[in-house]
């Protein structure tokens, strides 16, 4: 009798290998660049604890927070992406698309534009981040429930409207805050800038434990995606999974969108093209996703500062949503011909 | 004979308006059994408290001498699996893929499937006639491929009840056959349990030890099906003009129906 074997085993490991290397590359290359490059050998002497004062606080405390940054950012909205596709069953959900990131940075805005009593800066940002964003995403989420179900067109199109009125309300407290808060506009485009080690601080175990939380119900997550009814015939608690799931998500997407603002198309792109590559198994899905995510923003953030000029370093949301809008636009016309999902 | 199932006096409501009423049933280990009755009369909620899918808001449902509140649903779906009446499935998982998840109330968090889980995916597909599709993708699969597919999974959960709502309700005429047939087989040679939701009187006189008609949210009769598919009780319950007989060529029960006994 020839035994059963795991399917894809080897290949994921292949993928994830490739995709770790391509992620330490681009992250080296970051390591250089500010605004204007370094020399692949500067940045090694630095690595290797020598190189210039300078030198060193442009790689050590400018560069490498940014870097950083990218890598859990790129992570934690890649894996948002893949858990929203697998709960509301569409592969076109993403924080991005469903309004959601617009209502954390709704929330990210008011918090640092009004000082909020008690609560130090740190931490209300990103806490008034969750609480929009969990917001949102329930308002969306309500709207697009017509008679007890939910379908592709009118959930998408609930998150687009939802985050198109907050995204106006953003910028209206954008445009009344004036020169109070410099570097808000840039960090509405979705900008690693402001990153630093601070933040980091907050950002990295909140993000760690989103996607801890997420690894761990991602079987469950398999048999949500057949509906709800299949998962609660397999013994899933579909109730209490898809609530820590939201959580979760929401809690990773606001702390990033709090510190970098809107990177829109993450979490669209990446987990779609992982699919392509290992199926919808989101025991494989969602762990490369976490790289591929991080890959994904460490490779954006150099063309950001690759193609930036005498203006400045251009924010990272822009290069994102360049390349992502079109692949929406792509998902969009496939779905016309084909209702599998790949 | 034993109980395998004990379902006490139960009640539940949509929009506080009565689905079931006062259902008593007990389910025997080993046995083939259909509830039938015409659509909205409740079969299908019925099912759904029999798996905790659906709580019930008056009385209980034992499983094994336990009360189901108390279980967990992982709990349950070691002991019951279940074939919906929809299996229609967009994502293009393979028919290993799904068959695997029906291990899943065997797994820990980060453990994946073991060596042993496999063996029982590969018999349960193999029982089930679907091993050499094993790497097809199921969006890509006919009605009744699919339905052998979650047979499959629900065989690989090694329970010791099957329940099937509505298993025949999309599939071709020989399709139906072959997927009770196999259901059929299982009960026989294993001793698995199973209830089967239907509104098909000739399957449940074919494939059924007892059958349970209800109606108006009750229990209106359950026995044989020679007891219970009475040309009254067919008519009082589906409001047809049908009577059991033996059929000619192989002595087997069959029903057979004249027409609906609106305007008659």
């Amino acid at each position: 009798m020839n035994k059963l074997r795991r399917s894809g085993n080897i290949r994921f490991v292949a993928i994830l290998a490739a995709v770790l290397a391509v992620t330490f590359i681009f992250a080296f290359l970051g390591l250089g660049w500010a605004r204007w490059p370094l020399s692949a050998q500067v940045v090694w002497d630095v690595l290797l604890g020598g190189g210039s004062p300078v030198n060193r606080t442009i790689v050590l405390d400018i560069n490498l927070p940014r870097v950083i940054m990218a890598v859990f950012v790129g992570a934690g909205l890649a894996i948002s992406g893949a858990v929203m596709q697998a709960l509301f069953r569409n592969p076109m959900a993403s924080p991005y698309i469903l309004g959601v990131s617009s209502g954390a940075a709704l929330g990210a805005a008011i918090g640092m534009l009004f000082t909020i009593p008690f609560i130090p800066y740190l931490i209300a940002t990103p806490l008034l981040a969750f609480v929009f964003c969990f917001g949102t995403m329930m308002l969306v989420y309500s709207l697009s429930r017509v008679g007890g179900s939910t379908h592709v067109e009118t959930l998408l199109l609930s998150g687009i409207a939802v985050g198109a009125f907050i995204s106006a309300i953003v910028s209206f407290l954008t445009f009344i805050a004036g020169d109070r808060m410099e570097g808000i506009v840039f960090w509405s485009m979705g900008s690693l800038s402001k990153a630093s080690f601070m933040n980091l601080s907050i950002v990295i175990p909140v993000i760690v434990a989103g996607l801890f939380i997420i690894l761990m119900l991602s079987k469950e997550l398999n048999a949500m995606m057949l509906g709800d009814a299949h998962a609660m015939d397999l013994g899933v608690d579909v109730k209490r999974t898809r609530l820590v799931l939201l959580i979760a998500t929401t809690a990773v997407t606001s702390v990033s969108v709090a510190f970098v603002g809107v990177i829109g198309f993450v979490g669209l792109v990446i987990p779609h093209i992982v699919r392509m590559l290992v199926g919808p198994d989101n025991r494989s899905v969602i762990p490369l996703s976490i790289f591929a995510g991080a890959a994904y923003l460490v490779i954006c953030d150099y063309i950001a500062h690759a193609f930036s000029g005498s203006v400045g370093v251009m924010p990272i949301g822009i290069i994102t949503a360049l390349i992502g809008g079109p692949y929406f636009i792509y998902l969009l016309r496939r779905r016309r011909h084909q209702v599998g999902w790949t | 004979m034993d109980m395998i199932i004990d379902v006490r006096d139960l009640s539940f409501d949509y929009n506080r308006s009565p689905v079931l009423d006062g259902v008593d049933l007990r389910i025997r280990k080993g046995e083939v059994l259909g509830i039938l009755g015409p659509n909205g009369c409740g079969k299908t909620t019925l099912l759904k408290n029999l798996n905790k899918n659906l709580q019930p808001h008056g009385g209980c449902v034992m499983l094994d001498g336990e009360d189901l509140k108390d279980l967990s649903k992982k709990d349950i779906a070691r002991d019951i699996a279940v074939v919906p009446q929809s299996n229609e499935i967009r994502f293009a998982f393979t028919v290993q893929d799904i068959v695997t998840m029906g291990r899943m109330p065997f797994m820990g968090a980060f453990s994946g499937e073991t060596s042993q889980d496999l063996g029982i995916v590969r018999d349960a597909m193999e029982r089930t006639g679907i091993l050499q599709f094993k790497d097809r993708h199921i969006n890509t699969m006919s009605g009744g491929e699919r339905q052998r597919v979650i047979i499959a999974r629900a065989l690989a959960q090694t329970p010791s009840v099957l329940l099937l709502d509505e298993p025949t309700l999309h599939l071709d005429i020989s399709t139906q056959f072959d997927v009770l047939d196999l259901v059929r087989r299982l009960s026989d040679d294993e001793g698995l349990t199973v209830v089967i939701v239907s509104h098909d009187l000739s399957m449940a006189v074919r494939y059924c030890d007892r059958v349970m008609m209800l109606k108006d949210h009750r229990v209106f009769a359950l026995g044989t099906p020679e007891e219970v598919l009475t040309p009254e009780n067919m008519r009082e319950v589906f409001n047809v003009d049908a009577v059991l007989e033996k059929d000619a060529r192989n002595g087997r029960d069959t029903v057979r129906i004249f027409g609906s006994c609106t305007g008659r």
